[in-house]
């Protein structure tokens, strides 16, 4: 029986979200695992591993008083996660260019049909409010190589997008 | 053949400071090959320091020959070991034998100058730049007790650029 739960909260960004979250699932006796937590537009988005013995009616107790002064959505699911061994990125893609729609659709399509195992996505919107520019970045296991990454994705560039494609090299000493 | 044990962070011996090898007797080519044989009994280590074994004088083993494309100077032992020049910096993604299962962004010289000695106490010199002189960075840290958690910078936050070529 999976004792560990991914807790995704979300609400309007202010300061001592982190704090308070954490304190109250501290108190409640879980301990954390991996995280996330960032600003998204003028949310903060929290996800994390949270491993606790008492299941997850208890965290939803614990967490109330919380959510509910800082009017934060929480969500609970048990999941079976391991705290530790994660892969290990071995290619890295920088996309950027005038902002459109669909772009993240067709980098990741071509990619994920050369084999690519995302593992880190984040784009934002740079630029002006008349010219927005849009960038991504994304990190993974290429299972094919990074080459037909590389060749997979090279035909976006004719449609005047920046497409960048290179190897991780994880130095382990 | 000795495959010794690795110390594993958050052991406080890492931290300590190494010393200089005075002597180049047998003894030191013996604690040499029981650490050649723990690095390679390893995942994938290019580069082993003895303080990871709990050997606390100035050594360390690297060996980048066996990538693709990465300038090298083959398999090395290299006693005393000390950078004399630094040139450019890079971002590079290291992990460790003594910190499993994490890796992270480090910023590192690109190019060095390394003068050290081999196991025969012969006089070495050495200009070295990318994955090799990353490698000896990384190692020469752990003879001043740092790792590379030492020298995180943020995941997120760089566009892990390479150089930049004008397109022609």
């Amino acid at each position: 029986m999976s004792n560990r739960y991914m807790l995704t909260l979300v609400g309007r960004d202010q300061p001592g979200i982190v704090a308070r979250i954490t304190a109250a699932l501290y108190a409640a006796g879980a301990n954390l695992g991996e995280t996330s937590m960032i600003r998204l537009g003028s949310n903060f988005t929290v996800m994390m591993i949270v491993e606790s013995e008492t299941g997850d009616a208890d965290l939803h107790t614990a967490l109330q008083p919380v959510t509910e002064s800082l009017q934060l959505v929480l969500h609970i699911d048990a999941i079976e996660a391991a705290f530790q061994q994660r892969p290990v990125p071995d290619a890295c893609i920088v996309v950027y260019g005038a902002d459109r729609a669909g772009i993240v659709a067709e980098v990741t399509g071509k990619a994920a049909a050369a084999g690519l195992n995302i593992l880190d996505l984040e784009s934002d919107i740079g630029g002006t409010e008349a010219e927005p520019l849009y960038i991504l970045q994304i990190e993974g296991v290429a299972s094919q190589g990074v080459d037909a990454l590389e060749a997979a994705l090279a035909p976006l560039r004719a449609n005047g997008v920046r497409v960048d494609v290179r190897p991780i090299d994880t130095m382990i000493g | 053949m000795a495959v010794l044990e690795i110390l594993v962070y958050p052991d406080e011996r890492l931290r300590q400071d190494s010393l200089p090898v005075e002597s180049f007797d047998a003894a030191l080519q013996q604690r040499i090959e029981n650490l050649e044989d723990t690095r390679l009994a390893g995942p994938g280590a290019v580069g082993i320091a003895a303080p990871q074994v709990g050997w606390f004088e100035r050594v360390l083993i690297i060996d980048v020959s066996g990538r693709k494309k990465t300038t090298s100077h083959g398999r090395l032992v290299l006693v005393n070991p000390e950078i004399t020049e630094w040139d450019g910096y890079a971002m590079g993604r290291e992990g460790c034998l003594s910190v499993p299962d994490y890796t992270g962004n480090v910023v590192r010289a690109e190019r060095i100058h390394l003068d050290a000695f081999d196991a025969g106490g012969k006089p070495l010199g050495f200009d070295m730049e990318g994955f090799e002189a990353r490698a000896i960075q990384h190692e020469l840290d752990h003879l001043d007790g740092l790792l590379f958690l030492d020298r995180l910078v943020s995941r997120r936050q760089d566009l892990f650029r390479r150089k930049v070529y004008k397109e022609s």
